[in-house]
């Protein structure tokens, strides 16, 4: 457990010394969401219709942004082999990478999502809605995305095959968590989509620490 | 007891060595020799279990270490090419993140001691991105002081250092070897260690 804390407090204090890293996907998603209505006019109606969509492709693009970057500097300056050394398990290990990486990246989201849903003309159900679905989602975006940056470390051109390997991939947390807003909107009630989504959460959270690790020894290997 | 016996290994079709078997008794060291390109970089990933077996076997106190890793790297120090510091970290954060992840607790005390004793008094608490090549080297062997593993695996330790640091790491290394511990270094330099040791010259 020390081990997992201290993992996850290293990656913490390095990503408050270089504070544009976070700020970078955080801004982006701020400026998507706020360029949408600006392009699409003040039709509410529309606006209404397309919000939840629009902030969850945003907060989708802005934690894949930082994947590339979850493992890549570890394993540069040999940290990586270092924590494959360890008593403790790798996915332990990389499980609390997975944790660092939703705190800086995913968690901002959700904390800015209800503001961000305002301009969309969102009803305060509708961001309540919008902010527990991305609470829900945003962690199974960086559970599938670790197994997908560990997959493509060390490949030249990882970033692209990253993309194309792990967006796929979060279409279902896309689906259910846009759609559990517009299911709150149109008076259906939310908590099928949510539990659904929290099913995703718990299914990814076994096993995608444990399929990273098994990525990251391969590419460790090379 | 380290015991390794008849290990080899491919890379592609290339075969780097074959037949490779030596024992490492406590407080004995083992100097792998070898020209450039041999794989003794390459046969330390493959001790450590970073490369995973294709022939032989290694036994840690008579267990294979492929079996149980857990076991194994309890007991085992590895310090590569690379030196896994966070250039964003002081070297007291760095020393005190790697002790933890390597299972043990390591007080800011014995950290400063340790650092200290490699010569990075008044450094404890600097960036390492702003340190030079070999205080960064300091730093990273530093992590052998504090280390409570019987072995050690190092690969050249001693690249980039000045005679001061040079001496204070043979000086580690010594003690180490007096504690009963065991070390397996590559280097192209001819070293003159405490206790006994052997030379194992690698070829393909």
């Amino acid at each position: 457990m020390s081990a997992f804390a201290a993992v996850l407090k290293r990656d913490l204090v390095l990503a408050l010394r270089r504070k544009n890293e976070v700020i970078t996907s955080v801004f982006f998603f701020v400026v998507v969401a706020a360029l949408f209505p600006l392009g699409i006019g003040p039709e509410m109606n529309t606006l209404r219709l397309v919000g939840p969509g629009i902030l969850w492709v945003g907060a989708l693009l802005a934690s894949m942004l930082s994947l590339g970057r979850m493992f890549a500097a570890d394993h540069a300056d040999g940290s990586l082999e270092q924590m494959a050394l360890s008593p403790h398990s790798l996915s332990v290990l990389v499980a609390a990478k997975i944790l660092a990486h939703w705190i800086l990246s995913g968690l901002p989201l959700v904390l800015l999502a209800p503001v961000l849903g305002l301009q969309f003309d969102l009803s305060a159900n509708a961001l309540w809605i919008l902010t527990l679905s991305l609470l829900l989602g945003t962690p199974v975006l960086s559970l599938i995305g670790a197994v997908g940056a560990a997959l493509t470390l060390g490949v030249r051109g990882g970033d692209v095959l990253l993309a194309l390997l792990v967006l796929p991939l979060y279409v279902p947390a896309l689906v259910f968590g846009a759609g559990a807003v517009q299911a709150e909107i149109s008076g259906l009630g939310a908590s099928a989509h949510l539990s659904i989504l929290s099913a995703m959460v718990l299914v990814a959270a076994v096993f995608s620490p444990w399929a990273s690790a098994a990525a990251l020894r391969v590419a460790l290997e090379s | 007891m380290l015991t390794a016996s008849n290990l080899s290994l491919s890379r592609g079709d290339r075969r780097l060595f074959s037949g490779v078997s030596f024992t490492l008794e406590s407080g004995q060291w083992l100097h792998l020799e070898g020209d450039n390109g041999v794989g003794k970089t390459s046969l330390l990933h493959l001790l450590c279990g970073l490369i995973s077996l294709e022939e032989g076997e290694i036994r840690w106190k008579g267990q294979t270490t492929a079996k149980t890793p857990e076991i194994f790297h309890a007991d085992l120090a590895y310090l590569g090419h690379q030196l896994a510091l966070k250039q964003d970290l002081s070297p007291l954060e760095n020393l005190r993140a790697d002790a933890a992840i390597s299972g043990r607790e390591l007080s800011v005390k014995d950290a400063m001691a340790a650092l200290a004793q490699m010569g990075l008094r008044s450094r404890e608490h600097l960036p390492v991105r702003v340190l030079s090549q070999g205080q960064q080297r300091r730093t990273a062997l530093s992590r052998l002081i504090v280390s409570t593993a019987a072995l050690w695996i190092l690969d050249e330790p001693f690249v980039a250092l000045d005679a001061a640091a040079q001496n204070a790491l043979a000086g580690v290394i010594n003690a180490h070897l007096s504690r009963q511990g065991m070390v397996l270094l590559t280097s192209h330099q001819d070293l003159s260690l405490a206790g006994s040791g052997r030379r194992y010259k690698l070829t393909a």
